[in-house]
């Protein structure tokens, strides 16, 4: 009996004290060498001044939008924030499962004063995003390939020159990008691509343009695939994000260079679930106001090679934090990188995505 | 008993008519045994039949047009579609008092969301229109407002999708799944050029065939030697069946991109010895054959596992006797061995074939672009796309197929006839 009591006090008293010490947020990214940057930039430098928090990860970003629709539907809330691309941010947005931000009082304001709508400017893609990182998916090829004789690709449309080029692509299992870059090569103006794309015969013309090449392609659906597969010379040309040739390139040495050209810019970035209680939205609010300053945007980049959101973080942007080596040249938003770099149209996407989906899928099994 | 007479009701001691005594008792029983099961029972109900319930609902069910635009909804009922004509100032007036709400709510960006599986464009309109909406003038006309706003308002296409799925209850997205949608002009077949589904069904069951019966080659003389070899040695090959059994099946599938790509050790040892050029690699991943060889690899010990328990069953005597009256090795085995040993490849086939039609990881990471089967697209509408009701739609469907090929089954083999062990 008395040993009960003893038990049952201290298990509330551990409860009480739990509840009024320390508090768990959980935070939703995409695993690996990433959520490792996110990490020892915003979460361990913000769980050293708050000791009170514990950040619990949850690598569950490529399944966030129906797993919050889920959670939502079942009326219980159990992420505090989430990762998420851009154009996923809109659809939650869309769907009410993300809150809507302001800008210049949920975030803080650029070392000089710029408030952080302005800092962040055109990246403010919806109203419940809250960029973190500029990231581009953009060709890798490797560099001693024999029957290429020497030559290099130097620009997109290569990818669709079989005969200067031969040897197999990666292409992502998806019409995003690949669509864009087949028109942009069949002499579509860059700003005109849209527009064409919007119309049954632009979207024929694109396919026709794939269908060149359709033989020689190796689909991707995880990013980590075409690394691999130019590791392995499955591939000779693939296309990824840049970060994951950043790794292959200079982190594994490996004979492989990157295709900076018509690289397609996306965002990242985190929102925050609806109808989180008032509490946790506070801590929340908090800790994303800390791990998207100017100062924590610049740190990330110093593990990983995509670029701050914020335009106060660029000239931040120092050496890799093992390798050593500056970052600023392997950032997708660098000047000699970005010569020629196409935007990604997510309002467009939105609309014709489930459209020209079905399309791209009836073509590829055909 | 022996003193009854005829008229006289049977009483227990207390006086109560036996019968009735006896039925109480039986109920009380029945009760109590059913309070055992009822754990499970309800657990069975919550976390199986419910779901599967919940899903086969959701690809008919439509409430958000109805619950997001409820007036614009019962005045567009009068509007004839067919006249070529955009609706009349009520139906825009409806339109503007059921957004203002819907806006306040944030709920017409998710019904944006919801009509533009059905048309593409849809979504950007209610989310403009949303933006614009608070701008608007309140005492109209509305109409002039709303074509302002965006010029999608005066396309009668976008008022017949309006129309079209106002109703509660749809059958659009079991339209969807079988390649065709509603037009003005009634229910038609998607061009050419959109159709997936049908084909997609068609694959899953022609690839699980080729898996079930692939499984059933390799299988069959597994189970054999397993149930024939004396214990020892059988033990030691059934850990070298269960071995991969026990292995992780990313790990499984990943070892088999190792093998067979073009780069990978076979092409390597073909090309080694000569048999083949280095030209001329072979192409056995990212594709079919790539799907078939990793799935009938994982699936398989789900085939010997039923076969091996109904073989080890057989008595050697019978095979003995067949022969000493005569039969040659061949007949013994066809005519006395094989019938017996069919409820195994009853339970073995069936077990193969259903966990094949849904399988989903594997032909995702080795079947390419020729390999996958309808359950990726069912995990794409559900994860990516967020087309809820077109995943139920398609997933009842696959749920109608194997209940069917279950029925043709029973009548062909018999459900009787399937064992596992």
């Amino acid at each position: 009996m008395k040993l009960k009591t003893v038990i049952l006090a201290g298990t509330a008293l551990a409860f009480a004290g739990s509840s009024a010490l320390a508090t768990d947020l959980t935070l939703v990214s995409w695993g690996g060498a990433y959520q490792a940057s996110q990490k020892n930039a915003y979460t361990d430098p913000y769980t050293a001044e708050n000791p009170d928090i514990t950040v619990i990860w949850d690598e569950s970003s490529a399944e966030a939008v129906a797993k919050l629709r889920a959670m939502n539907e079942a009326g219980n809330i159990t992420w505090d924030l989430v990762d998420v691309v851009a154009s996923d941010a809109i659809r939650l947005c869309d769907e009410g499962l993300a809150m809507e931000i302001n800008p210049d009082t949920d975030l803080d304001a650029a070392p000089d004063g710029t408030p952080a709508s302005e800092d962040f400017g055109d990246l403010l893609v919806s109203e419940c995003f809250i960029p973190q990182i500029v990231y581009s998916t953009t060709f890798g090829y490797r560099s001693d390939v024999e029957e290429w004789g020497g030559k290099e690709p130097t620009e997109i449309c290569d990818i669709f020159d079989l005969e200067t080029f031969p040897g197999k692509r990666s292409l992502e299992k998806r019409p995003i990008n690949n669509v864009e870059w087949a028109l942009l090569c069949d002499g579509v103006p860059k700003e005109e691509v849209y527009n064409v794309l919007e119309t049954e015969e632009g979207q024929a013309r694109a396919f026709a343009k794939l269908d060149t090449i359709k033989d020689n392609v190796v689909w991707w659906s995880a990013g980590a695939e075409t690394p691999q597969l130019l590791a392995d010379k499955e591939v000779v040309i693939g296309s990824t994000y840049n970060g994951r040739l950043f790794a292959l390139i200079e982190e594994q040495k490996q004979p492989v260079k990157m295709l900076w050209d018509a690289q397609v810019f996306d965002l990242d970035g985190w929102i925050i679930p609806a109808g989180l209680p008032e509490d946790r939205l506070a801590e929340v609010k908090k800790l994303v106001k800390y791990a998207t300053d100017t100062q924590r945007l610049a740190d990330q980049a110093k593990y990983i090679s995509y670029g701050p959101a914020r335009k106060s973080s660029a000239p931040l942007v120092g050496k890799h934090a093992t390798l050593g080596i500056d970052m600023a040249p392997h950032m997708p938003t660098d000047p000699n990188n970005a010569k020629n770099t196409f935007l990604y149209n997510y309002e467009w996407w939105a609309d014709y995505r489930d459209d020209i989906d079905a399309k791209f899928q009836a073509w590829l099994s055909q | 008993m022996s003193d009854t007479t005829d008229g006289q009701v049977l009483t227990t001691q207390d006086g109560k008519p036996l019968k009735a005594a006896l039925a109480n008792a039986l109920r009380r029983e029945k009760l109590r045994s059913l309070m055992l099961i009822a754990p499970l029972l309800i657990f069975v109900l919550i976390t199986f039949v419910a779901p599967i319930a919940d899903m086969l609902f959701r690809s008919v069910e439509n409430g958000i047009v109805a619950d997001t635009l409820p007036k614009t909804v019962v005045v567009l009922k009068e509007w004839d579609s067919g006249s070529g004509e955009t609706p009349d100032e009520e139906v825009y007036a409806a339109l503007y008092d059921d957004l203002v709400v819907a806006v306040d709510n944030k709920t017409h960006t998710r019904l944006g969301s919801r009509l533009n599986y059905e048309e593409s464009g849809i979504s950007s309109l209610f989310r403009k229109t949303g933006r614009r909406i608070k701008r608007m003038d309140e005492a109209g006309p509305f109409k002039d407002q709303f074509l302002a706003a965006d010029k999608k308002w005066g396309d009668v296409e976008t008022w017949q999708v309006l129309q079209r799925y106002s109703p509660r209850l749809t059958p659009g997205y079991f339209l969807n799944s079988f390649d065709a949608h509603q037009t003005a002009e009634g229910i038609e077949l998607k061009p050419a050029d959109q159709r997936i589904y049908m084909f997609l069904f068609g694959r899953t069951l022609f690839l699980s065939i080729v898996i079930t019966v692939s499984c059933l080659l390799l299988g069959y003389p597994i189970a054999y030697l397993l149930a024939a070899l004396p214990l020892r040695t059988s033990n030691l090959l059934m850990i070298l069946v269960l071995l991969p059994f026990w292995t992780s099946l990313l790990v499984r599938t990943s070892a088999w991109k190792v093998l067979l790509q073009q780069q990978g050790v076979i092409n390597d040892f073909l090309v080694w010895t000569g048999l083949i050029g280095d030209a001329s690699r072979l192409v056995m991943i990212n594709n079919q054959t790539g799907t078939i060889i990793a799935m009938t690899h994982i699936l398989l010990p789900f085939m010997i596992l039923p076969l091996y328990s109904v073989m080890k069953t057989i008595s050697p005597s019978y095979v003995r006797a067949a022969k000493s009256l005569g039969a040659n090795d061949w007949t013994a085995f066809w005519r006395v061995y094989f019938p017996q040993s069919v409820p195994g490849i009853g339970a073995g086939a069936v077990l193969v074939f259903i966990l094949s039609i849904g399988y989903y990881i594997t032909p995702e990471l080795v079947g390419g672009t020729s390999g996958i089967f309808i359950s990726n697209r069912i995990a794409y509408h559900i994860s990516s796309s967020l087309n809820w009701g077109l995943a139920a739609a398609l997933g009842t469907l696959l749920l109608v197929a194997v209940l069917m090929l279950f029925i043709v089954y029973d009548r062909i083999v018999g459900i009787d006839n399937v064992k596992l062990g």
